[in-house]
């Protein structure tokens, strides 16, 4: 299939419908309302069902009823949005349910600006609603892969029975990339028949279905905890993610940032390299699993590192934990819905070269 | 000569008894819901959703697939259902704090966008599953674990009155209060559960029965006692009938029901 240009927000809901999703639920929220605004015109045209939910609560609750009932089904929203939804995450992830949800981060916190963000880290990877669980969280940074990694989003979701967030800043979202669908793609992961779906019980073929995440026996919850848990595992195992560049050659430091922020380094990397300066990017794809062994050795190579992210330090402290608290990390961040420059970038790139120099 | 059945468990009901408490009414709910889905050889393809309340272990007593929902979701969980699948049989069990309280929105949108499935909301004046808490449907000067005073009107307000409430939306439904209180108010209650799921069968409309219910436990009364004071202190404030129909002509006009005006006796 040809190129085409296309926006982020809607080559993110053409790609849901690619991936055969038939259903949304959404609530409008600025900066991602291309999205449900897409999906209710498309929708329809391949026989499938578009409901603008009374908010996101509801719009969550949705994904759970269909989800449950064994269907593709997927939302967006953005950051406020995402926080009325942490509720029904908790409960999709509890009763297992595998759904998408897109967040199209914007600066907070509270209502905060509707420009550029990175500060939902926190919520998307350790948890926004209450309990022990995990989403698989994947972070594009362009529009192309958005588009891949909302099609592998819905394979990962049925393969773990989870939910997955994609998590893009407003950058994403709204600038107009060049992007390919692949004709013939094949699902990334396999596929279990969801004979666990709510679709009518016959009273044999399987036992009765129930979508559920109650369990009063403590006993029974631990185990259902522990259940989750190797399950989690696993996904640490499988399915890390991550972009380098430069890692191959000698380098003095290591930059890590993801999302659109990544990119922006990129430049300003490539233009210091050809200036003879040794610096490489290791760029997370995967924010849950975080590629913690990938970052370690990166930066043991380098002995020193600078986190660049659209929040106040919210990666950071994963990459601290990765590389042990005596390593020396840097961090730039910008917020408020402010972006990083390539001359910004190159700057503190520059000082943190500076500072190894004058450290050795 | 050979046996036959005179009574039993309806298919639709599991068989291993509930942890409801004595005199609670949603035992006979259940069955009235469990006939009404047998009677409509709609079993296989029902799938029921009950939220955090007393029923929140209705997926034990239900034959049939079941969704738990979380407090006040469970009209946006059965959107999802019902948009999914819309061959299946969906209904909703919501208790009155969870519809008439935290449930507000989403079972006015749900209404009102026309959701083609069934809500049955028990509505016994009381938070029963927390331990008898003041519900958006306490009765004026009611005494609860929370207004130790009795319902203040002041503080509180009056008594939100559900059925009435949807029934000014334009939108056809099917919207109906009834009470299993006694035998014969059961036998109509079982009758606008059958309306309102044949509703959905047909495709019709969002349908919506009420059914007022007892709460010996955080009452504070004998059941037979509760059974009484639901008549004369609930009854008044939440007449029984159908209020809207998705047929011409029937629009919030309330329609007393034959036998209901001397309380079924």
């Amino acid at each position: 299939m040809a190129r085409k240009l296309m926006k982020g927000c809607e080559a993110i809901g053409e790609a849901a419908i690619k991936a055969n999703c038939k259903l949304f639920f959404g609530y409008p929220i600025t900066p991602q309302n291309e999205i449900p605004e897409y999906m209710s015109r498309r929708l329809p045209q391949v026989g499938g069902t578009f409901v603008q939910a009374e908010s996101e609560v509801a719009a969550s609750n949705m994904l759970y009823g269909a989800a449950g009932a064994g269907e593709r089904v997927f939302t967006s929203s953005s950051s406020p949005g995402i926080s009325l939804m942490q509720e029904a995450v908790s409960y999709m992830a509890g009763s297992e349910l595998p759904v998408v949800i897109v967040n199209i981060m914007r600066a907070g916190p509270g209502l905060g600006g509707i420009l550029p963000s990175q500060a939902d880290y926190f919520q998307s990877t350790k948890g926004g609603g209450h309990g022990d669980y995990r989403l698989l969280v994947l972070a594009p940074s362009s529009v192309q892969e958005a588009v891949d990694l909302m099609q592998d989003a819905f394979d990962l979701a049925d393969h773990y029975r989870n939910p997955v967030m994609v998590i893009a800043d407003g950058l994403i979202g709204q600038m107009m990339e060049p992007v390919e669908f692949k004709e013939d793609r094949q699902p990334c992961r396999s596929l279990p028949s969801k004979d666990w779906a709510t679709t009518g019980w016959k009273g044999e073929g399987r036992p009765r279905a129930i979508v559920n995440s109650l369990f009063l026996d403590p006993n029974l919850l631990e185990r259902h905890n522990e259940k989750l848990t190797a399950k989690y595992a696993e996904m640490a195992r499988n399915e890390v993610r991550v972009a380098e560049y430069f890692t191959d050659e000698d380098y003095d430091l290591l930059v890590v940032a993801y999302g659109s922020v990544a990119r922006v380094c990129l430049s300003a990397i490539r233009q210091l390299r050809a200036e003879g300066k040794r610096v490489a990017l290791v760029r997370p794809i995967s924010l849950f699993p975080f590629p913690t062994e990938v970052i370690e050795r990166a930066a043991n190579k380098a002995g020193r590192v600078l986190v660049v992210e659209l929040s106040t330090g919210q990666m950071l402290e994963d990459v601290r934990m990765a590389v042990g608290k005596d390593f020396p990390v840097a961090f730039h961040g910008r917020t408020g819905g402010n972006l990083v420059t390539p001359d910004e970038a190159r700057e503190k790139i520059l000082a943190q070269l500076a500072a190894r120099e004058a450290s050795r | 000569m050979k046996d036959k059945l005179a009574f039993g468990y309806p298919e639709g009901l599991t068989t291993g008894g509930t942890h409801y408490c004595p005199g609670c009414t949603h035992g006979i709910i259940h069955r009235l819901i469990a006939e009404v889905i047998d009677e409509l050889g709609v079993r296989e393809r029902t799938v029921g959703v009950s939220p955090v309340g007393c029923a929140v272990l209705a997926y034990n007593y239900f034959s049939t697939d079941y969704q738990e929902a979380s407090h006040g979701r469970a009209p946006a969980v059965a959107t999802g259902i019902k948009r999914a699948r819309p061959d299946l049989m969906v209904y909703t069990y919501q208790g009155d704090g969870d519809l008439a309280s935290i449930g507000m929105a989403e079972i006015v949108h749900a209404a009102n966008r026309g959701e083609k499935f069934t809500v049955v909301f028990v509505n016994n004046a009381i938070y029963g599953m927390t331990g008898g808490q003041m519900a958006p449907t306490t009765m004026p000067g009611q005494v609860t674990s929370t207004s130790p005073r009795g319902r203040e009107l002041d503080l509180a307000g009056h008594p939100i009155r559900m059925v009435e409430l949807i029934s000014t939306l334009h939108t056809p439904a099917f919207v109906a209060r009834g009470t299993v209180i006694r035998p014969l108010q059961a036998v109509q209650t079982k009758e606008l559960l059958r309306r309102a799921f044949q509703y959905q069968k047909e495709g019709k409309c969002f349908s919506m029965v009420e059914i007022l219910s007892t709460c010996p436990t955080n009452w504070g009364m004998p059941p037979a006692e509760a059974l009484n004071w639901l008549e004369k202190t609930m009854m008044p404030y939440y007449p029984l009938g159908v209020f809207k129909t998705p047929e011409e002509g029937v629009d919030r006009a309330p329609l007393p029901l034959c036998g209901l005006q001397d309380g079924g006796k």
